[in-house]
């Protein structure tokens, strides 16, 4: 139960005579409309003209479709270890294992189907791959026609791979205090050095160089 | 032959044959600019596909319209559900034939007009004309035997009716003031100045006359914030919910065709129809060719300028609810035109009614009172319910009986048993 006092009752706000005449807040939204009109013919409109026009994503941390790598040999470099889709929350990876044709792995995957419309991209399957064989790489348009055209093979996955072989995708990108997400706090590390280096170099900086004298005025970390 | 060809009914016929086709071109590009000024005021792009920018997509909406399926139901007035988008149309279109586009065109020594049709009465027949537009709302929405076309159509009936009231009265007023219902020569009379440089035309006798017109105008052609009869979130898509097809392009061209009418009608009346100050061809004595071509231009381009501001309004102001826009014709339009009409009248008893001053301080007067009863009696066209004791405060507002009390933040928690 509710008690009273919990209860807030907010009435709409008074009206004034200017307001409820109706007309001058007409004008105003016309003016509002008006403005955007202009705007958007001055050429500040914000769409991408998509297939002319690509959008620059943060590629830095953009998850996009699979890719299953090569190891230097050209073989594929998974050894159907099962990781990925055992790590996998939406259950899209399918693998079968077979014994490999080559000496130095015991597994090799015969069947290695992703299903892209099941997958979430999380990128927990390149985070469990011990191989670094599965990758998420930064292609966003994935389209197709229909829902079985949409599970990708193990050949198509490879062929990705030599699509986008010379892209390094992300690894373990530092998501908090990246730049252009959120806000960061001042006086923060910056999101490209490493905490641990910086602090280091402080460390360093204060333990060689000489203290300033009590004296004298602070000029910041730089030596005189 | 050359005797034939520059009689008054060649050139009306070659008017009218003209204008068709104009008109179904603009109607067409009328929606075709509705969806970019749509897109534009919310920061799209709009239809840019089929063309350059986009130029051809009324002709590929127009072939949609005639190959997709013609489908007439089983259960409708087959007679009448075929009558209506034709009703429609042919009434949208016809009101132009009393339109006056290019003033007169002197050659062979005969003074031709280019106005289709020039009849004594031209203004009581675009208003006789524009009334009958209702039939194609009432017959679409009766035949199709579909309560929500049925809802729609009794919507817009009830609210072409209402608002053809004030419509009426400004369009007294502009008559009383220029003595006539010809429509050439209600534009003829707009050609002179005052003081030497204001254009004397009938805004700046009646400006709220216009403005009234103009937005009766908009709730005769079922325009947002009018556009009850198709409110699709309560009535499917209003009275032609079962039209497919060609049929249903044609109740779209009508109500363009619509539109189009009402700018030129308002452009004739209160902006000088193809009168620009200053400009030799706009003026009655110009009679060349030129002219004749310069008048028509202006008088397109004060029509398209309406247009532009019917599709601004539409893509800025959200619908009326009905009680709301009752209560606009009813309560407020009506007494105010009634006032501008009783100042006419006395205007005109005085003779002043070509006076600017008289008339703008007579204006000024009807504003103020009607302003006076819609603000300072505390009720609002926009229908909020003033009459409710004001509650707020914490607690349970249970002492009065009347009034139930909501949860906070659910915005608005007083409601009127």
């Amino acid at each position: 139960m509710i008690k009273d006092e919990d209860i807030l009752v907010v009435d709409q706000p008074e009206l004034s005579a200017a307001e409820r005449l109706y007309i001058p807040q007409i004008l105003d939204g016309m003016k509002t409309t008006l403005v955007h009109l202009g705007q958007t013919l001055a050429g500040k409109g914000r769409t991408v003209q998509y297939p002319e026009q690509q959008r620059t994503l943060r590629l830095e941390n953009y998850r996009g479709v699979h890719r299953l790598n090569r190891d230097p040999d050209g073989r594929v470099a998974c050894v159907a270890c099962f990781m990925c889709s055992t790590a996998c929350p939406a259950h899209c990876i399918h693998i079968e294992a077979g014994e490999s044709p080559w000496p130095d792995r015991e597994k090799y995957p015969v069947k290695f189907d992703i299903d892209e419309l099941r997958c979430i991209y999380c990128g927990m399957c390149e985070e469990a791959c011990p191989v670094d064989a599965i990758e998420l790489t930064q292609q966003y348009n994935l389209v197709g026609r229909t829902r079985q055209e949409m599970i990708l093979d193990k050949e198509e996955l490879l062929s990705i791979f030599d699509e986008t072989k010379g892209v390094k995708p992300r690894r373990n990108p530092k998501i908090t205090g990246y730049p252009t997400t959120g806000r960061r706090e001042h006086g923060e590390p910056q999101a490209s050095t490493p905490a641990h280096a910086r602090h280091d170099d402080a460390a360093a900086g204060r333990a060689g160089s000489n203290p300033p004298s009590p004296g004298a005025p602070q000029t910041g970390d730089r030596p005189a | 032959m050359r005797e034939f060809l520059t009689s008054q009914f060649a050139v009306s016929v070659a008017l009218a044959i003209v204008l068709l086709v104009v008109i179904l071109t603009t109607v067409a590009y009328c929606i075709y600019f509705e969806r970019k000024i749509a897109a534009w005021i919310q920061d799209r792009c709009g239809p840019n596909r089929v063309g350059p920018w986009g130029l051809l997509q009324p002709l590929a909406d127009g072939l949609k319209f005639v190959f997709k399926e013609d489908v007439v139901p089983a259960h409708v007035d087959k007679p009448l559900f075929i009558l209506a988008p034709a009703a429609m149309f042919i009434i949208g279109v016809i009101g132009f034939a009393a339109i006056p586009f290019g003033g007169q065109w002197l050659i062979d020594g005969k003074l031709l007009d280019i106005q289709v049709a020039k009849p004594d009465i031209g203004l009581l027949y675009i208003l006789g004309v524009a009334s009958m537009g209702v039939y194609g709302v009432v017959l679409g929405g009766w035949a199709s035997n579909n309560k929500y076309s049925f809802y729609g159509a009794i919507r817009a009936t009830a609210q072409m009716l209402s608002y053809e009231i004030p419509m009426g009265l400004c369009i007294l007023v502009a008559v009383l003031t220029m003595g006539t219902l010809r429509l050439e020569t209600i534009t003829a009379e707009q050609t002179g100045y005052w003081l030497g440089f204001v254009p004397q035309w009938n805004i700046f006798l009646h400006p709220i006359a216009a403005f009234t017109l103009f937005v009766a105008a908009l709730a005769e052609a079922n325009r947002t914030p009018f556009d009850l009869a198709e409110a699709e979130q309560e009535l499917v898509g209003g009275y032609h919910t079962e039209y497919s097809a060609l049929k249903f392009g044609l109740f779209f061209l009508g109500e363009y065709a619509h539109m189009i009418v009402a700018s030129a009608f308002i452009a004739v009346l209160f902006f000088g129809g193809w009168h620009l100050p200053w400009l030799p061809w706009t003026q009655p004595e110009a009679t060349s060719l030129l002219a004749v071509l310069v008048k028509m231009l202006v008088m397109g381009a004060k029509i398209c300028f309406f247009l532009f501001i019917m599709m601004w309004i539409r893509w800025t102001i959200p619908r009326f609810r009905y009680d709301q826009l009752m209560r606009l014709a009813w309560q407020r339009l009506i007494p105010m035109t009634l006032g501008l009409f009783v100042l006419t009248v006395i205007l005109l008893y005085f003779d002043k009614h070509r006076s600017p001053l008289w008339a703008l301080v007579g204006n000024a007067a009807v504003l103020a009172i009607t302003f006076w009863f819609a603000s300072m009696r505390r009720v609002e066209i926009t229908g909020r319910q003033v009459n409710m004791p004001r509650i707020s405060g914490i607690g349970r507002a249970s002492q009065s009986p009347d009034i139930h009390v909501g949860r906070t933040g659910q915005g608005i928690s007083g409601v009127q048993a």
